[in-house]
């Protein structure tokens, strides 16, 4: 008898418990109720691009301090990045602040629904709204259909998505528009009201949709822009003692496009551009930074012959042409190589430390990376470097030999996949220097920060230089200047050019 | 010393050895140093001129080989260089044991090639330590580049081999001559531009390396000059197939030198050395192995060997009997003996087939007319074609007049030296007449015995003039009547010093020809990679034809990676290099038959065609078509020799079928097999 009460009041404080944690869980996620919604899909290019305006509104009793977005499973992998900001202020004067995003598990996710929180800039009390600008992009969500064609055939793929939009929330009011290339639209799924005009296509408006509402839908259109995807990048950076960058960039090219099917007619081809290979690539442009120099474009069997460098003081543009026509599923693989001016890009601090502040992301305009590495070799006798990337990388240490290299040079590598052009940003490099006064009277840290605030996301690579490398700088400097003493007005003249 | 040397001659020589230019400044600090204790005795300056020029030719013979670097790109040229820096590239990754027993699946499908056992390893070796060295010494280089500068490399080396050689042969001067001449020598440039990685390149230095050491050891009789000549020919073996070309020169000058009653010690010393050890360390090569004593192309040098045997023998019985009647009876005997133990060795070698007979090449270079009945594949390579006159013209310019000249001098003071480069002239000359690409065997000894020319004249016109100069100048100082006079007396003396100036003129003014000429040529016709092709445009700008890339980049990129490609065989080694896929023949020209039923593949019409080619597993057909662009060295242009080379092996193909009355016709009014078969 008391083994059966003992087990009854177990089974009770059990119950208890379980009861106050579903409480906490509750208290946890405050009611939110997303007032209007509106998304607006680009499908013009290869890399679906969305915009996401939401207007939020707590409806429970405690402050809420963030909010999920949810994506179905299939399309959480081809996130390449996702945004957030809010909206401060009115027409005229308004402003974005960015938000942080980062990936959440929920215990409770449908059918493996993966979330996002934003967190909100202050904590969102009761019955308060605000209105939010999600940006994210998405990648190889474009899937080719037929998934073969012939030269003279355009390309067609389909889009799939949900007309509504898929949020643990309930939603008021939501409409979503997307975007064709063209008026060339095959079929597209009907969810009432739909409306198809010019190129755009108007999903809604749907009213009090409730949470995890999902209808999907097949956009089937034309799409007959350059498909094309790195699939391996390498990008090495070898910052020399002689003041100046070489970056290295290896890259692997596809037309990830419909795959070509039967023969190539070159004479076709080059007959009637316009009806041969409509859905083929063979161009591509690289946006390199202003005062490149000693540009080279090769492959494993020599320097390919096609490309166009245009320079100007802002910025550098680099035309290349594969050597032969890219048609779905063709690769090709080539490097480009280029110097840059080491003082646009290294930067001291009163520390000591160095910054270096470079771009991340490939410099190829529309173009998916599957997977970039990044490696910054600095000058031999780098000590402790470490590098700032604004989105997660994997990062490690390597040590790399050239030119009359006794030690080594020190190398920081990194790593990151599903790359877009959304990723070129600066980062950031440091040094330390073990006490030659005349490095310190370099003071350039000015610079870096106004640098750093102009350029959307660098990646920011510091390495610890050690007396060597320093005595190195300084013979440099000396090299543009005509004494010692000169050095400190060069570098504010220098300065003041650069701001 | 040297930076005496420096200081009173530096203003006039820009180049010197880098210790001399350093240690100057040192030397001139001291204010009480004077000039006049700085100054040079007549031998020592004469040793700073020579090191400078030298030092400049060294120079001149590396960049007057970059053209073609400057003009495209660091890349390697034509189609058999491809070959090699694949091999190199396979032997630095993956180390030389491997590289020597390198079975190659992807040529020759499906018979695949025996790589380390078919070639000549020298070329990689070399390059591939050059290679080692620049990494040990931490310079970054990639092996691109080392086998794009082997070629000019060692042309320079080659210039300073033909200083030593020419001072070995006539003097210093003649040696500098020839150390010029042959830096900028079209028919050498041809074959060792930048990128040229063929044999040739390394195999011409090694060649003359040989030749000098040998000629070096017959002049000092030294047993260590004649080792080190061994090795040199070792270096050749190794290399290049024309060493063949040694072992049967060397053993002829030995012939001529023991018919013309030139027989010595020092000329025993160094051949038998040479031979024996040259023949063992070349047996050391497995491409050519025991062919050293088997084939029939390395009798000759067996046969001078022993005959030297006997020479010696004789002479040492000579000395032993004093009775002449006795040694000329004794003559007699052993002479018979030695010459029918020769004769029946040889024939009973042949007919059992241990020595093995002559090849085709041997035959086609005695014989010229032979390649062209027997083997048409040897014949349709354009490089093997009999030379013509413009060719000569092109690749030797003034050397051709002066090498007769060289020739009289040779003869007019005859030594072993003299002797040697006037055989090596004599029968380099022949076969470059034979064969258009073995003008480049003929360079060096045209270039010696141009320089023994040269060097010899203005020799003597100067002279002439220094002559004059002395007897008259302290005449006209002291009576000017009285001198004016005399010269009235002597008519023939300021006439000849007119003369002698005009042709020291006349002969700076040739060689100044010839050096534009030479820079002309290697500019315009050698520098070009024949890969890429480049054109003018209608507008003056540059346009670059780089098709043959774009198609073997495609195949690289784009095809399985076990994919079968059948081409002509010209392309082959470069569709395995540039493309990395399997080829079915290749420019090693090794199986006849091979390439016969790709020729008939070609030939025939299409469903036979295809039936063949199932039958070789292939995936992909490369045909190149030059319509577009005129560019001339098409497949349709070497369809014939497809005929002909398929229908040596195979009669079902007949030549006369793809002509139309007699004429080779490839638009509408073609042969209709020719429009029906697969090319």
């Amino acid at each position: 008898m008391e083994a059966v009460v003992s087990r009854l009041q177990l089974a009770l404080i059990v119950s208890l418990l379980v009861a106050s944690l579903s409480l906490l869980v509750r208290s946890a996620s405050p009611e939110l109720q997303i007032l209007t919604a509106e998304r607006r899909i680009d499908l013009t290019l290869h890399i679906v691009r969305v915009y996401l305006t939401l207007k939020v509104e707590n409806t429970g009793t405690s402050p809420a301090s963030e909010i999920l977005l949810a994506f179905p499973p299939t399309q959480v992998d081809h996130i390449a990045q996702i945004k957030a900001a809010a909206t401060v202020g009115k027409k005229k004067k308004k402003s974005y602040l960015p938000l942080v995003v980062k990936p959440t598990e929920r215990p409770d996710a449908p059918n493996g629904t993966k979330y996002f929180s934003v967190s909100f800039l202050s904590p969102l009390s009761t019955g308060e709204s605000v209105t939010l600008e999600v940006f994210y992009t998405l990648t190889h969500s474009l899937e080719p259909f037929p998934v073969e064609i012939s030269q003279s055939e355009s390309q067609l793929v389909y889009y799939h998505d949900s007309a509504k939009i898929l949020s643990p929330y309930d939603i008021k009011q939501q409409i979503t528009l997307v975007k064709t290339p063209s008026k060339k639209v095959e079929s597209f799924s009907r969810v009432e009201p739909t409306d198809f005009a010019g190129t755009e296509l108007k999903y809604g408006p749907y009213m009090d949709s409730p949470s995890y509402s999902f209808s999907p839908i097949i956009v089937h259109f034309e799409n007959n822009n350059a498909f094309a995807v790195v699939e391996e990048l390498l990008r090495e950076v070898e910052i020399s003692h002689w003041g100046s960058i070489q970056i290295t960039e290896h890259y692997k090219l596809v037309h990830n496009g419909a795959r070509h099917k039967g023969v190539f007619s070159r004479v076709e081809y080059q007959s009637r551009p316009s009806f041969g290979g409509v859905s083929s690539f063979k161009n591509l442009l690289a946006q390199l930074p202003p005062r490149v120099h000693s540009v080279y474009y090769r492959d494993e069997i020599g320097n390919i012959s096609t490309s166009h460098l245009r320079t100007d003081f802002r910025k550098s543009e680099l035309e290349i042409e594969p050597r032969y026509p890219l048609f779905g599923g063709w690769k090709a693989t080539f490097l480009i190589g280029y110097g840059l001016p080491l003082e646009d890009f290294l930067f001291q601090s009163p520390d000591g430390r160095r910054y270096l502040n470079l771009s991340f992301g490939c410099p190829l305009a529309e173009t998916v990376v599957d997977k970039l590495t990044i490696k910054v070799v600095l000058p031999e006798g780098s000590k402790n470097p470490s590098a700032v990337v604004p989105f997660s990388a994997e990062q490690h240490l390597e040590t790399s030999y050239s030119y009359l290299d006794v030690v080594g040079r020190t190398t920081v590598v990194l790593e990151k996949k599903n790359v877009v052009p959304e990723h070129n940003s600066p980062f950031q490099g440091q040094e330390e220097d073990t006490g030659s006064t005349c490095c310190r009277s370099i003071r350039r840290l000015p610079i870096t920060k106004a640098r750093l605030l102009q350029l959307p996301s660098n990646f920011h690579a510091c390495g610890a230089i050690d007396a060597g490398i320093c005595v190195f700088l300084i013979v440099h400097c000396m090299c543009g200047l005509p004494a010692h003493g000169y050095i400190n007005k060069q570098m504010t003249a220098l300065s003041c050019f650069l701001k | 010393m040297v930076g005496k040397v420096e200081a009173v001659n530096g203003g006039v020589k820009p180049t010197t050895t880098t210790p001399a230019s350093s240690e100057t400044p040192a030397d001139l600090a001291p204010p009480a140093f004077s000039f006049r204790a700085l100054k040079l005795k007549t031998k020592q300056q004469e040793l700073l001129i020579r090191v400078t020029i030298l030092c400049l030719v060294y120079v001149l013979a590396f960049i007057a080989r970059l053209f073609s670097v400057l003009r495209y790109e660091s890349m390697i040229h034509e189609f058999d260089p491809y070959f090699n820096y694949r091999t190199t590239l396979y032997l630095t990754q993956k180390g030389f044991y491997e590289f020597w027993n390198w079975f190659d699946s992807e040529s020759w499908y499906p018979l695949g090639r025996i790589i380390g056992g078919t070639l000549y390893p020298g070329l990689m070796v070399t390059a591939a330590l050059i290679y080692w060295t620049l990494r040990f010494l931490r310079f970054a280089v990639h092996i691109r580049e080392v086998c794009v500068l082997t070629a000019p490399f060692f042309a320079s080396n080659t210039t300073l081999v033909a200083y030593f050689f020419g001072k070995e042969l006539w003097d210093s001067g003649a040696g500098l001559v020839a150390a010029a001449l042959i830096a900028i020598c079209p028919g050498y440039i041809s074959r060792s531009v930048a990128g040229s990685y063929d044999n040739e390149a390394v195999a011409i230095f090694a060649l003359l390396l040989t030749f000098y050491l040998f000629v070096k050891a017959v002049n000092m009789g030294s047993l260590a000059w004649a080792l080190a000549s061994a090795f040199g020919y070792f270096y050749m073996v190794s290399a290049w197939g024309g060493y063949v070309f040694i072992i049967n020169l060397i053993p002829l000058y030995v012939l001529v030198l023991l018919i013309t009653g030139r027989y010595s010690m020092r000329l025993y010393v160094a051949y038998n050395c040479m031979y024996v050890l040259g023949m063992l360390l070349a047996m050391q090569i497995r491409f050519v192995g025991f062919q050293h004593v088997q084939s029939g192309e390395h009798m000759a040098a067996m046969g001078v060997f022993f005959l030297m045997q006997v020479f010696y023998f004789l002479d040492w019985v000579k000395y032993l009997l004093n009775d002449s009647k006795l040694f000329q009876a004794f003559l007699r005997i052993t002479v018979t003996c030695a010459v029918v133990v020769g004769a029946v060795a040889l024939g009973v070698g042949t007919a059992s087939g241990y020595i093995s007979p002559w090849t085709g090449r041997f035959y086609s270079l005695l014989d010229p007319t032979y390649a062209k009945d027997h083997i048409p594949i040897i014949a349709s390579v354009s490089e093997h074609q009999p030379t013509a006159w413009s060719s000569f013209m092109f690749d030797f310019h003034i050397l051709l007049f002066l090498f007769p000249a060289g020739l009289y001098f040779c003869f007019k003071r005859l030594t072993d030296a003299t002797i040697f480069i006037v055989m090596y002239g004599l029968t380099s000359m022949y076969f470059a007449g034979v064969m258009v690409r073995l003008i480049l065997v003929a360079t060096p000894a045209v270039c010696l015995i141009s320089a023994v020319a040269v060097s010899a004249t203005i020799k003597n016109l100067t002279q002439l003039l220094r002559a004059k100069n002395k007897a008259a100048g302290p005449g006209k100082g002291a009576t000017s009547v009285k001198a004016s006079s005399k010269a009235s007396l002597d008519q023939s003396l300021p006439f000849q010093r007119n003369g002698a100036i005009a042709l020291l003129v006349g002969a700076f003014y040739l060689l100044s020809r010839y050096a534009t000429h030479c820079t002309w040529v290697t500019s315009e016709a050698y520098s070009s990679p024949s890969i890429v092709l480049a054109a003018r445009g209608a507008y003056g700008n540059r346009v670059i034809f780089d098709d043959y890339r774009e198609a073997y980049f495609w195949l690289r990129q784009n095809t399985p990676s076990d994919a079968k490609v059948m081409s002509w065989w010209d392309y082959g080694y470069q569709i395995t290099a540039m493309g990395n896929r399997t080829v079915i023949v290749d420019n090693n020209t090794w199986n006849n038959t091979h390439i016969a039923t790709v020729g008939r593949a070609m030939s025939s019409y299409e469903d036979e065609a295809y039936e063949i080619m199932r039958s070789l597993d292939v995936d992909y057909v490369l045909v190149v078509f030059g319509g577009v662009t005129g560019y001339s060295s098409d497949d349709i242009n070497k369809f014939l020799w497809m005929v002909r080379i398929g229908g040596g092996v195979f009669p079902v193909i007949k030549e006369p079928d793809y002509l139309v009355n007699g004429e080779y016709r490839v638009d509408k009014g073609a042969a209709p097999k020719m429009l029906n078969c697969l090319m």
